[in-house]
């Protein structure tokens, strides 16, 4: 099975994500592609990016997070405040490399922290206190003020007026309206080569012993115990990669807009659920599965735009189609039976 | 005395979660899956009410009367179509998708159907309610009913539930499908009046809350949905007295903690009451611990 | 001195006395029984041994060194490795991998390596491989190495649960009734396995057994326990002509 130094499942993902790249790329240098299709390239690749992320911690883990754009808010506002308040004393380059770690290492600081009483619940447990988190995460920063003058920094997270800033002070968080300005560092590119060394962090974990190690306790926690295997350590590692990626993302949607606030509908539990359907959509456990899922739903409202106020709605009736198609035992059933001759195809992989 | 009002309103608030909280709770426990389009039942009910109400000029009672019947039709069809097939598909995730699917749906063809514009509701409840102590607290009627049809569910649902052979078939529906199955219950039955009691629930719910918060959205139900489930995993999911206990605490401490630490952060009060006792207890309040057999 | 030392083991659940004032001796290398009727607490025994359940009473020594207070994965780090009953594999992970995670706690590589594919991943992995592979044919399995678990038929996983116990390198080996659902001849070839690992590894094996064929024929010793307490022990032979097992077990 094993291609040289990856294996060739491995590969084949790597080079779908370059073989997209260079199609987008020849694309938008022949000038077929729309402005409108151009501005969606980085918001699909951060969501594919969380997606990867999100299957990580419910397909390889096999814990349900509805949090994890709570992880994804903190990568935003962390780098965001670093890009904000070091716009002209860093260059661009750097800069956007030291915002990438800070928001990188402050979600996996926040998923680590969140991990060590949520890892302890199980099943749905673990799902509605990973969503509690993420809507605490989304609520504090919506009630966060910061800002600074000559005497120094300011905080409140009650309104602008208890900051007691001298006027003329500088806002840098300004609770709901949250950080406007941040330079905007994300492209395209930048955003494949995030996403590409997520899916070499995720892949490369899941065919090593830590990997093993995880799924084990996935599959049979008990069994993992009699092996050996340190259960919370496993489980923390896994959750911490998960988030770090979720915040890897955020990084991106902060470097992408030029106004970040920590609206429900990008960090809210509906985002969390949101990246859930990709994750299930895609193939619990197929990280490449997961990435394409997000790239075809986060496109299909697009590409249902002609249809205008009628489009969510076709997009909800396809999702519930589609699960009810993929999922029900009697359709797998009737797949087996009359399309068996598409299943060749399936199993040459 | 301002303490005992807002403490009142945080009842009322509360019942109205606990009443959400018990048809989360039943189906939980029953069909063992999460209904996240629960809380756009409560929306599909209030429009229902605004539209015989406020459009067709009919007296409130005849509102209610059509959102009960048709939130439990609704509930009923929904289970079948798009839950049901689903059952045995071998991930609880399938179904789940499959109900934030169903919320979707309802929250975007109420959107094409009434618009995204916020509607004024028309109180179905027009009591002016109790002054008490000269004047120093008063009760709106609102609160004072919402309380009470709280406390009649309650009473009215452990009573069917203990008392009539159908309730006796949800509690063994509960425990254990197949051995339910095997004593001749019909299982599929007993899941279809479960949706059907939970989707009943759920219109009351929303014609209570929309005369207490009188302003409609196709995402009205959406907050108050998942708040009612925090409510019901607060008090142990799939105990009744439970979803009914936290959803009182829900409502309590999230009007107590906008009035007296911080409006902006009273979700995060919410959702933090419900990690710490989760932390303490992980079944909830009155939850069961189940050991895993070796 | 015993390899395995248990002193007057005793957990109750809800006031039901399950395990009572359990004793047992296991020397080294040997292949030690324990019988008894159903509900007789035989895998709570084990679930004590192994920490999964944790004794109201009594201690356990282990090569030497106390280990009555250790969990599940300290005590399998000390030395001790089990099967289970109702067959507990990582169903979505290969036979291979199966082993693999046995082998967790004897080959090691960072986290960092892991992740950014450094040459200790593809060193390590190697050897890995090779080490599973070498404990799959001593079972026969080498052919099946990447078939998925949850497709091997029941006898096949069962010996697949031993091989990944023993990747773990114990010092003890509890298999809770390896033989339960396997038809006369893979009983057979189980019970020329365990002879053969027991010799191979010199391995000590603490087993429990429904089927008396399987017992007599390759127990030296034997501990029968009924309604949580011991009723007899001694040499195998022995033990099975005792009046009072006979009574409570093989005369039903």
């Amino acid at each position: 099975m094993k291609a040289g130094r990856f294996s060739k499942k491995e590969l084949t993902t790597y080079a779908i994500v370059v073989a997209a790249y260079i199609i987008c790329e020849i694309l938008m240098l022949t000038g077929i592609m729309s402005s409108h299709m151009k501005g969606l390239l980085v918001p699909i690749c951060y969501y594919a990016i969380v997606a990867v992320g999100l299957n990580l911690c419910v397909g390889i883990l096999g814990e349900l997070s509805l949090g994890h754009a709570g992880f994804m808010c903190v990568g935003a506002y962390s780098s965001a405040l670093f890009s904000y308040v070091t716009e002209s004393a860093i260059p661009t380059a750097p800069r956007f490399i030291i915002a990438l770690v800070i928001g990188v290492v402050m979600a996996a600081l926040a998923g680590f922290l969140i991990g060590i009483p949520v890892l302890r619940l199980k099943g749905d447990y673990l799902a509605i206190v990973t969503l509690a988190f993420g809507e605490i995460i989304k609520n504090i920063f919506n009630a966060i003020y910061l800002g600074t003058d000559s005497t120094g920094l300011h905080f409140s997270l009650k309104d602008m007026a208890s900051m007691g800033m001298e006027p003329g002070g500088k806002i840098i968080i300004n609770g709901a309206q949250g950080i406007t300005g941040t330079p905007s560092d994300s492209n395209f590119t930048i955003a494949i080569v995030i996403l590409l060394v997520s899916l070499f962090v995720v892949q490369n974990l899941v065919s090593s012993r830590d990997g093993r190690a995880i799924m084990a306790i996935r599959d049979n926690r008990i069994a993992a115990e009699s092996n050996g295997i340190n259960i919370t350590k496993y489980k923390m590692l896994a959750f911490t990669i998960s988030a770090a990626i979720a915040g890897a993302s955020g990084v991106l949607f902060a470097h992408n807009i030029s106004s970040l606030t920590a609206t429900s509908q990008y960090f809210g539990y509906n985002a969390s659920i949101m990246f859930l359907v990709y994750v299930v959509l895609g193939g619990i456990g197929n990280i490449r599965g997961s990435m394409i899922a997000a790239v075809i739903l986060y496109m299909l409202p697009e590409l249902l735009r002609g249809l205008s106020d009628y489009r969510m709605l076709i997009y909800s009736v396809v999702l519930i189609v589609m699960m009810l198609v993929n999922w029900s035992p009697k359709a797998r059933e009737f797949r087996e039976k009359h399309l068996s001759f598409l299943k060749i195809k399936k199993e040459a992989k | 005395m301002s303490f005992l009002t807002y403490f009142i309103n945080g009842l009322s608030l509360g019942s109205i979660y606990a009443i959400i909280a018990l048809g989360y709770t039943m189906v939980y426990g029953i069909a063992k899956m999460l209904n996240f389009a629960h809380g756009d039942f409560i929306m599909v009910g209030c429009y229902v009410i605004f539209t015989i109400v406020a459009t067709m000029g009919l007296p409130p009672v005849a509102g209610i009367v059509v959102a009960i019947i048709l939130c439990t039709l609704l509930g009923v069809t929904t289970e079948k179509v798009a839950y049901k097939p689903l059952r045995n598909a071998g991930s609880p995730l399938a179904v789940l998708i499959t109900a934030i699917g169903v919320s979707y749906l309802l929250q975007n063809a109420a959107l094409l159907i009434f618009g995204a514009d916020t509607k004024a509701f028309t109180p179905v409840i027009t009591w002016q309610g109790i002054v008490l102590a000269d004047g120093a607290l008063k009760i709106q009627g609102v609160t004072i009913i919402t309380i009470v049809v709280s406390v009649l569910i309650l009473v009215c649902l452990q009573t069917f539930i203990n008392k009539t052979k159908a309730g006796q078939a949800m509690l063994a529906v509960a425990e254990d499908k197949g051995a339910a199955s095997l004593m001749g219950i019909d299982v599929n039955k007993t899941i279809s009046l479960t949706f059907a009691i939970g989707s009943a629930l759920a219109a009351i719910a929303g014609a209570l809350m929309c005369s207490a918060y009188p302003s409609l959205t196709p995402y009205t139900g959406a907050m108050p949905g998942i708040k009612a489930f925090v409510a019901a995993v607060l008090g142990g999911i799939g105990s009744i007295p439970g979803a009914m206990i936290g959803g009182l605490i829900l409502g309590i401490i999230e009007i107590l903690g906008k009035t007296y630490v911080s409006s902006q952060l009273s979700d995060a009060i919410v959702f933090g009451i419900l990690v710490v006792v989760l932390l303490v207890k992980p079944t909830g309040i009155l939850g069961k611990n189940i050991q895993e057999k070796v | 001195m015993a390899l395995l030392e248990a002193k007057n083991l005793s957990i109750s659940f809800g006031g039901l006395r399950a395990v009572d004032g359990f004793s047992i001796e296991v020397e080294k290398g040997e292949l030690y029984g324990l019988i008894g009727p159903n509900g007789a607490g035989k895998t709570t025994v084990f679930n004590l041994l192994t920490g999964v359940y944790q004794a109201d009473e009594g201690r356990i020594i282990l090569d030497g060194k106390d280990i009555t207070r250790l969990d599940p994965v300290h005590k399998n780090q000390n030395g001790i490795a089990r099967t289970f009953q109702n067959i507990r594999l990582y169903s979505h992970l290969s036979v291979i991998d199966n082993v693999k995670v046995g082998l967790h706690n004897h080959f090691h590589y960072s986290t960092l390596a892991g992740l950014l594919r450094l040459p200790s991943y593809y060193k390590v992995e190697k050897e890995i491989e090779e080490r599973a592979r070498e404990l799959l044919s001593v079972f026969n399995m080498e052919n099946e190495a990447d078939v998925m678990s949850s497709n091997l038929p029941y006898g096949k996983q069962r010996k697949l649960e031993i091989a990944r116990a023993l990747a773990t390198d114990p010092k003890l080996l509890l298999l809770d009734e390896p033989a339960a659902g396997m038809n006369p001849n893979e009983t057979a070839e189980l019970m020329e396995t365990i002879q053969f690992i027991r010799e191979k590894f010199g391995m000590t094996i603490l087993l429990i057994e429904h089927d008396m064929k399987l017992v007599s024929g390759i127990c030296e010793r034997l501990t029968v326990l009924n309604f949580g307490r011991m009723l007899a022990m001694g040499e195998t032979k022995e033990v099975l002509k005792n009046p009072e097992v006979v009574k409570a077990y093989l005369g039903e």
